[in-house]
């Protein structure tokens, strides 16, 4: 199924370094809203900043000591081939799109067509099939979380038409 | 010798055939939950808790701890054959339990699992029957200082015996106890890093964290690796069953270990968490196959499950005999008992010899019952396998989805979910273990409110660390464990110098 095409791709070391600088740029962000909060002491003890203040700290620390051993152990590897993101993005785009679409659909509709999106263009499945599991699995959701253990789930206007 | 005579009364309440019925939908409706992702079993327990209040006390008692039970066995299902933890506990069993999986070895595996998950849970409940008292009345002895030290022995563990390097397991572990201390601020009311969002005044909640990192980060790296579902076939059935069960004696050593520190634990209130990571981290260490874990290891599933549900088990003891619930369950669970007008207590052993008994008693009863149910429903998970991926893949999405949401019945939820899924998948290939920000997650605001406490106690001064033998030596044995790896090279670089 995979569709690997060629071997080029971003480079190890490239991503590595942008994730440690993402979680540096996450720590100075903890590290600026602890300093809002208050990061010494209070009538009640340590401020609300106090602990996170150092938590932030430890990042920046540890992301620094991070990109050190990073630049020193450059290994010219490929985090993946252009081919294998692309298969990851095939899935993380259309959950977005289902992520983004459950308040407006409720989760019914939009598990329904997700479900027989992934299997019909990614599997290759007959409609039958497809019919099958996207229209069951909702149904088996349904009795499950809202009959049997009374959870609610976000609902859109089919459900509201049909009463559920 | 009374507690035994009360041990029988209690068998006889428990094996009343309404209350043997409650004790197998319970585990039923528990394996349910613990397999459902999202849907763990605090949460399980929360939403039955109106289906026991027609029930009889003592029936309702029994069928919310096999509720219990039932959640603490299923979470091993998911974990092994998915690479999802339905539970912050299973997550150490995800180690070895899923490449045991993928090795086909899915059937040994579940065994294992359900296998330990039966001795540290029946460990734990002699040990409640016979030092009940006496452990009770020395957890009570436990200060701000005791308790966050163990928290600290639970983390260093981490950063010393990972097998990913140091510092990302530092990274990894401060970002956890950052988005743990996002939102209201439990000892000033304060909110704190929230930047004015509204949706983040409660904080992340580590199932949303655990869904995405573990749930959809895993998706998104067999999608990297193509459309093959790497659980492979697994013969499981009873020939499987009982080939392992001829293995497992051989980890006595590494069972009764576990049994001891999942006890500890358990009655500390560092929960079963900690006891699993901790039981792992250490098996590893002191095992000959030490070096394999990680692998598909049976030793690996044998050493987190028991401790993990050892520990489980052992929280409910200070629930009931001083009425302070040692995990967030048994804090459900006690709610139950206070609905009904018991007051959980040294008064409950006196006033309601009945109820305490044959609640006792159940968990003999509903741990086998447990065993037996999962067990002979081996197959059925091991149907789950053979549904090829492109087809189980959007129901586990599906799945994660409505367990996220169903959370805190919010919609933002989801996005963070898939938030945490995206970065779960670039952690993962980037060297980040995931663990210890879960962890870290889980049990931020408990370490940090421990660690607040002790320095108001002592003016800001961290000898209040130090002050006594029993906080002292914890402290020590974390500070061993934080710099064990260096430690060791030290040593070795000092034998090669003398030698």
């Amino acid at each position: 199924m995979s569709s690997h095409g060629g071997s080029a791709g971003p480079s190890r070391k490239s991503v590595e370094l942008g994730v440690t600088l993402g979680i540096a740029l996450f720590g100075i962000i903890v590290i600026f809203g602890s300093v809002k909060a208050g990061i010494n002491w209070g009538a009640e003890g340590p401020r609300a900043g106090f602990f996170p203040f150092y938590v932030g700290l430890l990042i920046v620390a540890a992301s620094a000591m991070n990109v050190r051993n990073t630049l020193r152990e450059d290994d010219g590897g490929v985090f993946a081939e252009w081919g294998q993101l692309r298969q990851v993005m095939s899935v993380v785009v259309p959950t977005a799109i289902y992520v983004g679409a459950l308040p407006f659909t409720g989760i019914y509709v939009a598990s329904m067509l997700f479900i027989a999106w992934f299997m019909r263009w990614l599997g290759k499945y007959g409609w039958l099939t497809v019919a099958a599991v996207a229209i069951g699995m909702p149904v088996v959701t349904y009795l499950i979380f809202e009959r049997w253990f009374m959870v609610p789930l976000p609902k859109g206007p089919v459900e509201e038409w049909l009463g559920l | 010798m009374e507690e035994l005579a009360n041990l029988f009364h209690g068998f006889a309440v428990a094996l009343q055939p309404f209350n043997i019925m409650v004790m197998i939908l319970g585990i039923v409706l528990g394996v349910i939950i613990g397999v459902l992702p999202g849907l763990g079993g605090a949460n399980g327990v929360a939403i039955l808790l109106p289906l026991t209040f027609s029930m009889p006390p003592t029936s309702a008692i029994i069928m919310l701890s096999c509720i219990y039970w039932g959640a603490l066995f299923g979470g091993a299902i998911t974990s092994i054959l998915f690479n999802i933890p339905g539970e912050p506990w299973s997550v150490a069993t995800t180690f070895d339990g899923y490449p045991m999986a993928q090795q086909g070895k899915a059937g040994e595996a579940l065994t294992a699992a359900f296998t330990s998950s039966f001795v540290g849970a029946l460990f734990a409940v002699v040990m409640i029957t016979l030092v009940a008292p006496l452990v009770a009345s020395f957890a009570l002895k436990f200060g701000p200082a005791e308790k966050f030290a163990v928290y600290f022995l639970a983390f260093c563990s981490f950063v010393g015996l990972s097998k990913e390097p140091p510092f990302k397991t530092i990274a990894a572990m401060m970002i956890g106890f950052a988005l743990a201390a996002v939102g209201l601020d439990s000892i000033t009311g304060q909110l704190r890093l929230t930047f004015g969002i509204t949706e983040l005044l409660n904080g992340f909640d580590f199932l949303i964290a655990v869904i995405g990192l573990f749930g959809i980060g895993e998706i998104l790296l067999t999608m990297e690796e193509g459309l093959s579902f790497r659980g492979g076939n697994a013969q499981i059935n009873l020939r499987v069953v009982l080939h392992t069960w001829k293995e497992m004696p051989a980890y006595w050593m590494t069972s009764l270990r576990s049994c001891l520190i999942g006890c500890w634990m358990g009655i500390t209130p560092a929960g079963a968490t900690p006891a699993s990571f901790m039981s792992y981290g250490i098996a590893k260490r002191l095992s000959r196959r030490g070096k394999t874990f990680g692998k598909g290891e049976i030793e690996g599933v044998v050493a987190p499950e028991t401790a993990a549900h050892a520990a489980g088990t052992a929280a409910l003891l200070p629930m009931l005999s001083l009425g302070v619930p040692g995990s967030p369950t048994a804090a459900v669970l006690l709610g139950g008992l206070l609905i009904w007008g018991l007051q959980p207590g040294p008064m409950l052993f006196v006033e309601q010899k009945e109820f305490v008994w044959g609640l006792i008693a159940s968990m003999y009863l509903g741990n086998l019952a447990g065993l037996l149910v999962v067990l002979t429903c081996v197959p059925i998970f091991a149907a789950i396998l053979r549904i090829p991926f492109s087809i189980v893949a959007p129901l586990i999405l599906v799945l994660c989805a409505i367990g996220a949401y169903s959370v805190h019945s919010s919609t933002f939820d989801v996005v963070l979910m898939l938030v945490f899924g995206v970065l779960g998948y670039l952690f993962k290939k980037c060297g980040y273990p995931l663990a210890p920000l879960v962890l870290a997650i889980v049990l931020g605001d408990k370490a940090e409110e421990a660690f607040r406490q002790s320095l108001l106690g002592s003016q800001g001064s961290l000898a209040v660390f130090f002050s006594n033998a029993l906080v002292g030596t914890i402290m020590v044995l974390g500070l061993i464990a934080l710099f064990w790896s260096a430690l060791q090279e030290g040593y070795s670089r000092l034998r090669a110098a003398t030698a």
